[in-house]
């Protein structure tokens, strides 16, 4: 009886502060065993949704549309790195902007982050792209994609760098100054190690966000991965099996990501 | 080493008076600053530090003026230790990198220099084992030993202290002040701020008494515990007694 319950129960003391993925104390039994039941209840859940609605899936048709699939992949992941890049730019310019002595630079970064942190990402699409995009004569609708895209998550990537600034302890910074640092020798030797850290977990989750929000594009008709799965089940009218699969392939590259972000967050926690 | 200001005060921009105009002036060798919280020490203290400006009044140390510009306390900080109450140590570095960086970047040792400097001290102060370890690994006495290694690593003229052992449990307490104790008879000059009666008492030479932000009174620490001029004082000393055995 105790042996079935340490197959399912997890102990006091390894359930205090240990987040899911860390199976140091987990019996690695345990874990393989109810993640196989987890896999198997989805897997089921999805089948009898399948049947009751009479759906036989079929995935061979991909195959043939495997070339259109790679390059709608491709792009996809081409928009999301330029795009992290760019938004990176962006976002540390609007931290800082929001701490500038220049009410004028502070109020421009401040509205900049409400308004995009305000409106969903589809406005914001049709917006810069018919209007802005078309006025100013930005005709490539991968460039357009990724200033659009990175306009949008550099708002967020600002917040994620203000509220690291705003934690920033008083107390490291007058040490800073005790020790004798120059301005210059405390950002380099405390302060941006210490952002870092405390960013470095958030923006890679970040990153997992623009992969997904990236799909949005395919509203502008940038054919990244999620346009091209549109445009397959538009010929063969395989729905289910194209946004089923497409799912998959977005898994791909945020689940490696999000994983990269739990080992991050537990490698930087030596302030707690 | 010669701690010199006139006319020194610090008011916040709310208006509210940390310290009222005073003056000084002594040879430091160990001295205590006592007084009830709020009273204005530890602001004193950074001041003489170069940490924070007055409001009015000028500094001398040496017989040299502290410029309060920003290049000229820099240069004036290296000379000085600084040791705080608490979380003065970098928390992304281990012990060795809280020592042996500051060694390096501001006094310019090299990187072997530095490091067996840091390691020197860490043993002296018994962390040779603990040396990789982050400050959040170490114990609060231990965090403040290592802090007391970075404050003289680089053999300043004078170690200032802001209540080393107010966050402490008794037992690191005093294995804190045996540290001090022993840079004392090493021939170190320093001031502390603390509510450690005995050890102001005993092992520190001068007593300063700062209360309401005034500085009531200043003498041999014997003098100054064995009889108490101001009513201030006095109310302060019998207050501490009250729990004693």
């Amino acid at each position: 009886m105790k042996r079935l319950k340490q197959l399912f129960w997890i102990s006091e003391d390894s359930r205090r502060n240990a987040p899911l993925t860390s199976k140091k104390k987990i019996n690695r039994f345990a874990a393989l065993l109810n993640l196989l039941l987890v896999t198997a209840l989805w897997v089921a859940l999805f089948w009898f949704s399948l049947r009751a609605i009479h759906v036989q899936l079929d995935f061979a048709f991909l195959g043939q549309f495997r070339i259109r699939i790679w390059d709608g992949f491709l792009v996809t992941l081409g928009l999301s790195v330029c795009s992290l890049i760019l938004s990176l730019i962006i976002g540390i310019l609007s931290a800082a902007g929001q701490s500038s002595p220049l009410l004028f630079i502070r109020f421009f970064c401040s509205v900049y982050v409400k308004f995009i942190r305000g409106t969903p990402l589809i406005m914001q699409i049709y917006l810069f792209f018919y209007i802005v995009g078309t006025a100013w004569g930005v005709n490539n609708r991968f460039v357009a994609g990724v200033l659009i895209l990175s306009i949008f998550e550099g708002a967020y990537i600002a917040e994620i760098i203000r509220g690291s600034l705003l934690s920033l302890d008083e107390s490291q910074l007058e040490a800073a100054r005790s020790v004798g640092f120059t301005r210059r020798q405390t950002w380099r030797f405390v302060i941006l190690p210490q952002m870092i850290a405390r960013t470095l977990p958030a923006l890679t989750g970040q990153f997992a966000s623009i992969i997904k929000d990236s799909s949005l594009l395919s509203i502008i008709a940038v054919i990244e991965l999620t346009q091209a799965m549109r445009e397959i089940s538009a010929v063969n009218f395989r729905l289910f099996e194209c946004y089923l699969f497409l799912g998959i392939l977005y898994l791909c590259l945020t689940l490696p990501i999000s994983l990269i972000s739990e080992r991050l967050e537990r490698r930087f926690q030596y302030e707690s | 080493m010669k701690v010199e200001f006139q006319n020194l005060s610090k008011q916040y921009e709310s208006g509210r008076i940390i310290l009222k105009p005073m003056d000084f002036a002594d040879d430091v060798h160990t001295l205590a600053v006592i007084g009830p919280s709020g009273g204005g020490k530890s602001t004193l203290l950074r001041i003489i530090g170069g940490l924070i400006a007055p409001t009015t009044g000028k500094l001398w140390v040496n017989s040299e003026e502290i410029e309060q510009n920003e290049s000229s306390l820099q240069q004036y900080r290296r000379k000085i230790g600084f040791v705080f109450q608490q979380g003065g140590l970098f928390r992304h570095m281990n012990a060795h990198d809280n020592i042996a960086v500051p060694l390096e970047q501001v006094h310019g040792f090299s990187r072997t220099e530095a490091s067996g400097r840091a390691m020197e001290l860490l043993e002296r102060f018994g962390l040779k084992d603990d040396w990789k370890k982050k400050p959040a690994a170490l114990s609060g006495g231990q965090q403040q030993r290592v802090a007391i290694a970075r404050a003289i690593a680089a053999k300043p003229g004078l170690l200032l202290l802001d209540e080393p052992t107010s966050a402490l449990d008794p037992e690191y307490t005093t294995e804190v002040l045996d540290v001090i104790q022993e840079l004392k008879e090493d021939g170190l000059h320093f001031i502390i701020v603390t509510h450690e009666m005995g050890f102001a008492r005993h092992a520190c030479d001068k007593a300063a008494f700062l209360c309401e932000g005034s500085l009531m009174e200043y003498g041999e620490s014997a003098q100054l515990f064995g009889q108490p001029e101001t009513e201030q004082l006095q109310r302060f000393l019998g207050k501490l007694l009250e729990w004693n055995l």
